[in-house]
Formats: C-alpha cells, structure tokens, sequence
C-alpha cells in the first residue's frame, strides 16, 4: 500500500508542476497577482509530494522490499545499510526521481526566498520550474517507473552492482545532480528576463547564489567521481575524458564562465545578453549529460539501462527545451538593454577572455565528445576521440586561461592599468619563472609540460596572494589596520580569491603527475621492490571475508630510503558471488599531500603477486584544490550583498528607524 | 603536424601519465622498447572496453595486444609500422587520437576556428558605439569637470575648503 501511496504521490507532483507550469504564467500575462501567487503554493506542493515519493522508495530500498522492482533488480539484504540507502540512486528509475526532488526543491527554495523579486519575474520563473519539473514527472511515470511492483516477489534481490558499492555512491550522484539541476534555477530565471524583455543588477544578484551554489555542488561531485575513478579502476588515473565525464565537465565550464560574466553584469550592468546565454547553455549542458548518460548513444563506465524509448523521450524533452529558449533567446535578447562600458585592458576585458576561453574549451569538449557520433551517421566511419585529442585542446585552453587569470584578479574595473598590474605581480611572476630555471638546472626532464603547468600553477598561486597582500597591506600598514582591512574585503572577494587559490592547488598537482614513479612487478613474499625512493615489501597474502564478498589481500610495508616504516598498504582482490565479479580494491596511502598508490592482481600459479606500484606526488592536490575552490563558492554565497531579501530587510529596517 | 603530435604526446603525458595494467610478465627486458611499447599502448583503445587505453586496460583483449605490439617491437618493427598493421587489422577506431584527415577536419579545427570566431564577436562587440550609453568625448569630459568644479566650489565655498 506504501508504495502506491508514494506512486500516488509522483502523480500528484505532476498534477501540481502543470498548475505550477501554467497558472502562473498566465497571471503574469494578465496582470492578476492571485494568480501569480498559486505558483508559490504550486512550487511547496509539488515539493512536499515528491518528498514524499522519494520517502517511501527509500523505504522500500531499506526494508529490502523485493516486491518492487527497482529494489529486486539494484539491492540485496546482504549489503550494508548504507548500499542500501545509495542504491536508490544506482539505477535509472531510482535516480530520476533523485533528479526530480532537486529540481523540486530548488523550485520551492525560491518560492520561499524570492519575495523580495519583481512579482512577475519570480511567477515566470517558477512556470518555467514547474515546466521543467513537470516534463520530467511526466517522464519518469511514463517510462522510468521506480514503483512498479513483482508479483510473485522474489525471495532475494539480485545485489547492487558491485562497482558502485563504495561510499563514493553515497556521495558522488547527489552531488553532481544538485550541481546540475542547480543550474535549472538559473536557466528558468534567463528564461523569466527573457519574457519579460528586462533584464539587471538585481536579477544578477538573486541569480549569483544559485549559481553558484550549483556550481560548488557540480566542482564537489567531479572531483569526488574523479576521485571514485581514481581509488576504483586500480591504475591510478582520475580523468578519462569518457564522454559522461565531459557530459559533467561542460556545464561546469559553462557555468564558470556564468559566474564570471554575471559579476560583471552585477557590478557593472553589463555583458548581460551574453550571461543569458550561458544561463541557457549551463543548464542545456545538464540536460544534455542526462541524455547521454540515459540514451544509450554512447558507451561509457557510466551508462544505465539503455531503452530506447527512454533516450527518444529525453531527446524529445531536450530538444524542447533547448531549442525553445533559444528561439526565445534569438526573439527577446535583442531587447535587452546593455550597459557598462570598459576599456579592453579592465577587469570587463580580463573576464570576456576568460569567458571566451572557457566557452571555446566548452565547445570543443561538445565537438571532440558528439563527432565520432556523428561522423559515423554521416558517412559510416568509426573513429575515436579520446584522452589525446582532448588533453592537447582543452590543456593548451585551460593553461593559457589559468595563466591570464592573476592578471584579470588583479586588474582595475573599468580601465586598468597593464603595467601597474604586471609590477604588482612582479614576485609572482619571479616564482613562475624560477620553476622554470629549476627545470633547465635540474637536467630538463620531461615531461616538460608538467614543468611549464607547475610554472603557472606557482603563479597563480602567488598572484592571488600578492593580490591580497596589496588590498590589505597598502602603504605598509601595521597588523591592526591590515586585520581590519582584511575584514573590510567583501567575502565574495576572499571567495574569488580561494577559488583561484583551488584552481592554482589543483593544477599544480596535475603538473605533479609528471613528477611520480611507476614500478610494474612480479612480488615475491620478503623481497623488497624499489618505487621512486621508497621500498616496498609483499609480507602476506590472506584471505578475507566481507559481508557480501571474499577477497584476497596483500599486506605491504612501505619503507623509506633509510629504512624506517613510513606506511603499510593492503591492496585486495574482490570477488562477488551474486554477480559472478571481481574487482581490485587499490591499497592507497596518504604521505604528506602524495601518495603511494599499490594494485594487484590474482597471485599467479608460482605463488607471486602481479603489482603495480606509484608515488604519486602531491596527487592528493587535484582533489583538494577542487575542495577549496567549492570552498571559495560557499564563501561567495555568504556574502551579505547576496543573501536573499536582505536589501528589502535593510530598507524596512531603515524606514521603521527613521519613523521612530 | 609533427609538432601537433609532439605536443598531443606531450600534454597526454601530463595529464595522463601512462600508468598501466600491464602484467610484469608482459614486459619486455629492454627498458628502452619496454618504454615504447607504454608509449604506443597509451594511445590505442582498448576495443572492447569503455574509452580505456589497451595500457589502462585489465581486458583479455588489451592484453593480448600488448603482447602483440611488444612482440612487433622486439622484431624489430618501428611505431609507425606496429599503428599502421593495427589500423589496417582494427580499423581507425583503435587510435584514440584521431588521424588528420578531409573527415576529422572540422574535429582538429574545432578549437581554433571557435577561438577565431569568439575573438571576432568580441573584437566586434568592442567596437560597436553603444547608442544607449555613449562613451564621452574629450570635449564633454572637460565640460563635466568644470561642473563638478564649480559644484564643488558652490557648496563648500570658493576656495574649495571647509
């Protein structure tokens, strides 16, 4: 009866996204505030009852309740109680309806938090919401049903599948998808001042915090699933350019570069049509990462029950919506008023490069990951395009972009002054430029890339310190006045710069990857195996049980040159009855921000273990400079000038004080 | 193209350290053609896997490619020898770098033809008067100055002092 009742309840939230869909936007043409208003109503219900679904299907996955489907086919009452909750989301029906509460949620959050915006341009951006929501409801009960019933039950589920039963399940999808369906806020926003032909600072302003919460969510959920990839597939590798990872890659570069542009549009009331566009194209991105992951068009780690009715049904709704604000782009944007001059060498210019190298990278990953697709509909051809191609484009991209980004942090808006800037970076630019004597008095190692990105990994880096050393600092003031600058800084300020300091910390361990050290061996138990400057010695292999697996371990001592244990490590081969799999588990250790990395294979028939041991130095960067570049997002949305309806609070606060 | 294939070479090294599935048994005793037989493999798809190199691979078919190439490479085959009998036996799909060709053009070009065309929208953009809020001429600047002067002077006095 529970499951109906939650089955009951999707159908409800469709009923209530099409009243959200089209109410509103009717009162809006109309002018009839009542009905404006039900899409607030609208927007909580249709919340509350996919809530509600989503609560009775976890339910039915922590109960193991094999009389319905999803449950049979993806759990087990054999694994532990977390694959049980994340399970809900491991399979396609499941996470759709994942899908669906963000997207509910976000809509009510700006039920709630939006009464402060012009009353039209909120009822238009929530008929949007409810559009999308509804499309997507729609979708989900005609074809992706979570609550479909077996009769007769099976006594047993058939186990989720065992790569995805890693705490990074738990973490990565919920993650990826706020960062996604983040986005559709954005996008029913764009598409709100596109109806309403007006467009300015304050929408900006009520804008940036999704946005940017969206996009702190989306860096989190890469670099978790690059993560995931990294201790999962046991070779050590975080980036596969697999077209699903681009799916997630080009609304985080869409909407980078978003952000980057509306700062613009909120300080200087200008590139306004241009951050419309990227609002629309962040969120088509999204829409198009679903697609590819669900369709079935392209092979990837990632790929979910293929059913072609599926893909044809989210084609039709991405095309739908992709092409209808477009066209409504084309029709309405030329209306949109622009404003904000700028000289070329200004902050407005340093961050129109920095929009256009990250569309043009954005466009390039969309090129790179669709032409084998369509040059084989076109002329029967099968090519591949894999991790060179999009290493060589996408690097040379994003390096030249990182390097330009100090220069645009530093600059003046408006009109900067070149020079000014360059002598204000001058000791950053020293320590890039050392990193590059380092190279030439080491001996030139390859690969020399990695020398050239740790260069402006330095830079960066020290750029954005210099940059605040200079606010704060200025005309050597003592450490009182410097403290009391420091707070004086808006906190979307610090919050630019620690994303810059990510982006810096990130790039500086992809340089590192260059640095690391690889021995592949045969290991015998007691013989010592040299890796980089450590040593490594195989003491056991045992077996082990887990609670729904057998595996075999390998215990290894890690040793440094001089002899002391700095580390063990216990890489394992997994098997699975239910499913007849076996995966390798790596055995990693963190030292210092590197780490030693150990994967095996079966001992083979001379009682040997195949291994493949790393350093990987400072590795551990790439994911915490993603870290502490979400970390310059939260700052960024506690910025007070951001927060939701504190300009009305502050003026009622001002009239009631000046009345009493 | 040399130096593009350098440079591919190059930033794959970077970004994706060919590390390896290779079995030790696989390996060749000379570190040298060992070393070639990584560089090779890292750019060869593993057909049967989802976007892996045959190097990344734990796939029965990498494996045996990776015996196959090292097996050419001790005979005494060069790369480009070893590519060309693998395309010529697989197909192009086996090369994870596209060749560049009449049908890849637009593939290769992609990111400098999006890059010159940004550049020109923007070049564009810069240069177009904007009618709503017109940049001040030098004239109009120094008649704005002379009225901030003299509101200047009317409200705190003529000497421009409080």
């Amino acid at each position: 009866m529970i499951v109906e009742a939650g089955h009951y309840a999707l159908v409800l939230a469709l009923g209530l996204a099409l009243v959200q869909a089209i109410v509103p936007f009717w009162g809006a043409r109309r002018g009839d505030t009542a009905l404006m208003q039900v899409g607030v109503s609208a927007a909580s219900g249709q919340f509350l009852f996919v809530l509600l679904a989503f609560s009775v299907l976890a339910r039915s996955y922590l109960a193991s309740d094999f009389s319905v489907a999803s449950v049979a086919e993806n759990s087990n009452s054999a694994i532990p109680l977390i694959y049980k909750f994340s399970g809900i989301w491991g399979n396609h029906e499941g996470s759709m309806l994942l899908w669906s509460l963000i997207l509910a949620t976000f809509g009510a959050l700006v039920a709630i938090f939006g009464r402060s915006l012009p009353i039209r341009l909120r009822a238009d951006a929530l008929a949007i919401q409810g559009l999308i929501g509804a499309a997507f409801l729609g979708f989900i009960l005609a074809t992706s049903n979570p609550f479909l019933r077996l009769d007769p039950a099976p006594l047993e589920g058939q186990d989720l599948n065992p790569i995805l039963q890693d705490p990074g399940l738990a973490i990565h999808p919920p993650l990826l998808y706020l960062g996604y369906v983040g986005f559709s806020i954005v996008f029913s926003f764009a598409s709100a001042a596109l109806i309403e032909g007006r467009i300015d600072a304050a929408w900006a302003r009520f804008v940036r915090p999704f946005a940017l919460i969206a996009w702190l969510f989306l860096t989190l959920g890469i670099a978790m699933g690059s993560y995931w990839a990294y201790y999962t597939l046991g070779w050590g590798g975080f980036w596969f350019w697999d077209p699903v990872e681009n799916a997630s890659l080009m609304p985080w570069l869409a909407g980078t570069a978003f952000l980057h542009s509306v700062a613009v549009m909120e300080k200087r009331d200008s590139l306004k049509i241009w951050s419309i566009f990227l609002a629309i194209l962040a969120f088509s991105f999204s829409l198009l990462g679903t697609f590819l992951v669900r369709s079935g068009v392209l092979t990837s780690v990632h790929s979910f029950a293929s059913d072609p009715k599926r893909g044809l049904t989210i084609l039709g709704i991405l095309v739908l919506f992709i092409s209808g604000s477009l066209a409504l782009f084309a029709w309405r944007a030329p209306m949109l008023r622009q404003g904000g001059l700028f000289a070329p060498i200004s902050r407005e210019g340093a961050l129109v490069m920095n929009n256009l190298l990250l569309t043009v990278a954005c466009g390039t990953v969309l090129v790179g990951t669709l032409y084998p697709l369509v040059l084989e509909q076109v002329t029967g051809e099968k090519i591949t395009v894999g991790a060179p191609f999009f290493n060589m484009t996408c690097g040379l991209l994003g390096l030249a972009l990182l390097f330009l980004t100090p220069f645009g942090f530093s600059l003046a808006w408006k009109r900067g002054d070149l020079l000014g800037v360059a002598q204000r970076l001058l000791v950053a630019l020293a320590g890039g430029v050392l990193v590059l004597v380092a190279w030439l008095v080491v001996g030139r190692h390859e690969p020399v890339l990695a020398w050239i990105a740790a260069a402006i990994a330095v830079f960066i880096l020290a750029g954005t310190f210099s940059e605040i050393a200079a606010r704060i600092l200025r005309g050597a003031a003592g450490i009182s006045v410097a403290w009391s600058r420091a707070r004086g800084l808006p906190l979307s300020f610090w919050g630019g710069a620690c994303a810059h300091v990510g982006a810096g910390l990130a790039l500086l361990g992809l340089a590192a990857t260059g640095f690391g050290s690889e021995t592949v061996v045969s290991m015998r138990t007691g013989v010592p195996v040299h890796v980089g400057s450590f040593q490594v010695t195989l003491d056991s292999v045992t077996p082990r049980r887990g609670p729904n697996y057998q595996e075999t371990v390998s215990h290894m001592t890690v040793r440094s040159a001089t002899g002391a244990i700095v580390a063990t490590v216990e890489p394992a081969r997994r098997s699975f009855a239910s499913r007849e799999m076996s995966t390798t588990q790596a055995g990693i250790v963190t030292l210092g921000l590197g780490q030693f990395y150990a994967s095996i294979n079966d001992v083979d028939a001379k009682g040997d273990v195949p291994a493949q041991l790393f350093w990987k130095p400072l590795v551990t960067l790439i994911w915490l400079g993603g870290c502490v570049m979400a970390f310059g997002g939260v700052l960024s949305v506690a910025d007070r000038r951001l927060r939701f309806g504190a300009p009305v609070r502050a003026r009622v606060a001002a009239t009631a004080s000046a009345r009493g | 193209m040399k130096h593009l294939a350098k440079l591919a070479f190059a930033l794959g090294l970077l970004f994706a350290t060919p590390v390896l599935a290779v079995e030790p048994s696989e390996m060749l005793k000379d570190p040298a053609q060992e070393a070639r037989a990584r560089e090779l493999s890292a750019q060869l798809r593993c057909l049967v896997c989802q976007n892996e190199s045959i190097d990344e691979s734990h796939a029965e078919l990498a494996r045996d490619l990776r015996v196959l190439i090292r097996e050419k490479i001790a005979g005494g085959d060069s790369n480009d020898e070893i590519r060309a009998f693998l395309v010529a036996r697989y197909g192009e799909f086996i090369l994870l770098r596209p060749p560049f060709k009449t049908s890849t053009l637009l593939l290769w070009l992609s990111a400098p033809l999006l890059l010159l065309a940004g550049g020109f929208m923007v070049y564009r953009a810069s240069r177009r008067p904007n009618a709503a809020t017109p940049m001040l001429t030098d004239q109009e600047e120094r008649s704005l100055a002379e009225l901030a002067e003299e509101i200047r002077n009317d409200h705190f006095g003529s000497n421009g002092g409080r």
